[in-house]
């Protein structure tokens, strides 16, 4: 709707919603930052093998090598150069981050808006295996189910998952039923509309912009809750260049720092950007809790 | 004297309370409406006027204890079963609400909105087809350059016009009933009139019947044939909109009128004095005697019913155009 005639103008004084570049407009720099940071990492992963780096399985040196011009971030206890396989970790780490948070929310949203709209028996089952599951550490739990499954990138995303699904389903739940008391669904139901055309067009269209906010920021807590998960040795198996892993291995060698400070900064860095922009969205889209 | 297009029969509505016990909400209510008249039905907040039409459209809330009949065109409403009740709601019987603004999808075009009213009863019609008709109900109910307004979202709207286009979209499927819950409530006074207008040219154009829900006795006055007066859950008065206004039976009817203010404003408005009752503790006998100026014993314990009076069926015991004398009993 973004082509608005000359004469229109004076006639509806509301600003009308621009789309992306809108939004972009108002986020907060930090938040501008942060995408700016996360984008880095999904062009890495993309593009990490088309850059002139060393093969991140390869012996390049001699071991345990602190940061020089030839190896950027040193080489690791088996001569591998931590930079390459810090880039390459990516790889792994963000598409398992994507895909992780894409089913919990998928699963999360589904169980939930189901629960919040048909409430009764359906509502108390969902949400009792919702109280269940988060009755657990997150860690806890991710490593019993990684432990029961084997290790393994797949089962330990299985396991994440399992962890991270009850979130959005007390959130979207939360959603449903605030709106599913507005006027226009009324309306809309003496329209003749039926109970799944009510919720898919009336009311889920109002419900995403917590989840939305709320996914993002837990982006960075899935890579890190996958490192871990790695570092415990349940995720990742060598050698694959992991962050998690790698950070595992550079806790056995504590005066060759620079083998987990690269993987640690990756983390760090997914993180904070994940956080400052999902920050930064919830002042654009949900302004009532900024 | 034709079929009646809708029938209500002693129409009972109760809700549970925490403690387990039954509030009538509506007491046992008859109206009937026929094809192409206006009814009004008014009365003060809680007296059940919205709730009687939602019942028989089965918008409330599951755990309500719906007794009694409502016939459309001949079918019985209550306790029809789901599937085809959606089917009456939105074809056959259009809504308008009170607020017009919360009343639709914020985040959906009002075109594509009265798309979706016509499209959910015919699929037949394509969304061209129904947004090229979305496009002439905006025009038959006067909202200017209906072929931009309908790519408009409800807040670009201002609220007469918002109202226009609920008007609209309750029409899209050419319903034989509307029923309108307090259209004008929200409205400014200048609009008010315009949108009253409105329905009654509509009304005039279409034929469609009417049921107006209002707590404005001015509202109902100059578009309403016939007047239900309710009070306490049960109707109190009820005739021609004329012998309501000129040959009042009922107090509260009164008590409604003389709450009017007058073109010449001479002198303070009267008031009703005290509140409506809530349904958990509505009086024995006559719900209006603890406001009635003219309460004597026997509405204290007896139930009026309603009966005819002057030109208008009261349920009083104590009807104004008589003197005030015990009941024979």
């Amino acid at each position: 709707m973004a082509m608005t005639s000359p004469d229109t103008a004076g006639f509806s004084p509301r600003r009308r919603f621009e789309g992306t570049r809108d939004i972009w407009r108002r986020l907060p720099i930090t938040a501008k930052i942060g995408a700016l940071m996360l984008l880095f990492w999904i062009l890495t992963v993309l593009t990490v093998s088309f850059w002139p780096l060393a093969d991140p399985l390869a012996m390049v040196g001699r071991r345990l090598q602190p940061p020089s011009t030839a190896n950027w971030l040193g080489t690791d206890a088996l001569g591998r150069d931590v930079f390459a396989r810090t880039m390459y970790g990516a790889v792994w780490s963000i598409p398992i981050a994507v895909v992780v948070v894409a089913c919990a929310v998928l699963i999360g949203s589904t169980l939930g808006a189901l629960a919040g709209f048909f409430g009764g028996w359906s509502d108390s089952i969902i949400m009792r295996l919702v109280d269940v599951t988060v009755s657990f550490p997150p860690i806890l739990l991710a490593m019993a189910v990684a432990a029961v499954l084997g290790p393994g990138l797949a089962n330990a995303s299985i396991a994440m998952v399992i962890v991270w699904w009850p979130i959005y389903a007390r959130l979207m739940r939360a959603q449903v039923l605030e709106k599913r008391e507005n006027e226009h669904v009324e309306a809309a139901v003496a329209g003749g509309a039926g109970s799944l055309r009510v919720l898919g067009v009336h009311i889920l269209p109002l419900c995403w912009a917590p989840t939305l906010i709320n996914a993002t920021m837990d982006f960075g807590q899935v890579v890190l809750l996958a490192a871990s998960l790695s570092f415990i040795g349940l995720g990742a198996t060598p050698p694959s260049p992991e962050w998690g892993s790698m950070i595992s291995e550079g806790a056995t060698k504590f005066y060759s720092w620079w083998i987990a400070f690269g993987p640690g900064m990756a983390i760090l860095s997914v993180v904070l950007a994940t956080s400052f922009l999902g920050d930064g969205l919830r002042d654009v889209f949900d302004r009532r809790s900024a | 004297m034709t079929a009646p297009l809708l029938d209500i029969r002693d129409l009972r509505i109760s809700f549970q309370a925490r403690d387990g016990s039954w509030a009538d909400a509506l007491c046992g209510i008859d109206l009937s409406l026929e094809p192409g008249k206006v009814l009004g039905i008014v009365g003060e907040s809680g007296s059940g006027k919205s709730i009687a039409m939602m019942a028989f459209l089965q918008l409330l809330p599951r755990g309500t204890r719906v007794q009694g009949s409502a016939k459309f065109k001949g079918q019985e409403l209550i306790g029809m079963p789901a599937s085809r009740i959606q089917r009456i709601r939105g074809k056959a019987i259009g809504c308008i609400f009170q607020d017009p603004l919360s009343a639709f999808n914020p985040v959906k075009t009002l075109g594509q909105q009265v798309v979706e009213a016509i499209r959910l009863h015919d699929r037949s019609i394509s969304k061209r087809a129904a947004l090229k008709e979305a496009e002439r109900l905006f025009e038959l109910v006067a909202i200017p350059q209906p072929e931009r307004r309908v790519r408009q979202y409800p807040h670009e709207f201002s609220g007469g016009m918002r109202q226009r286009a609920m008007i609209a979209m309750a029409l899209a499927n050419k319903p034989d009933l509307l029923i309108a819950d307090e259209p004008t409530t929200a409205l400014d006074v200048t609009v008010q009139a315009q949108i009253l207008d409105l329905l009654g040219d509509l009304r005039a154009e279409l034929g469609i019947g009417m049921v107006l829900i209002t707590h404005d006795l001015g509202v109902v006055a100059g578009i309403a044939d016939e007047i239900a007066v309710m009070y306490g859950g049960s109707v109190v008065e009820r005739g021609p909109t004329d012998p309501i206004f000129y040959e009042t039976s009922h107090p509260y009817t009164a008590g409604l009128i003389g709450a009017v203010p007058t073109l010449d404003g001479t002198g303070a408005l009267k008031q009703i004095e005290g509140t409506p009752p809530s349904i958990f503790s509505r009086p024995d006998g006559c719900a209006f005697h603890p406001r009635c100026g003219r309460a004597g014993d026997a509405c204290r314990v007896q139930t009026p019913r309603l009966e005819p009076h002057g030109g208008t069926a009261c349920a009083c015991h104590f009807p104004l155009t008589t003197l005030r004398e015990p009941v024979p009993s």
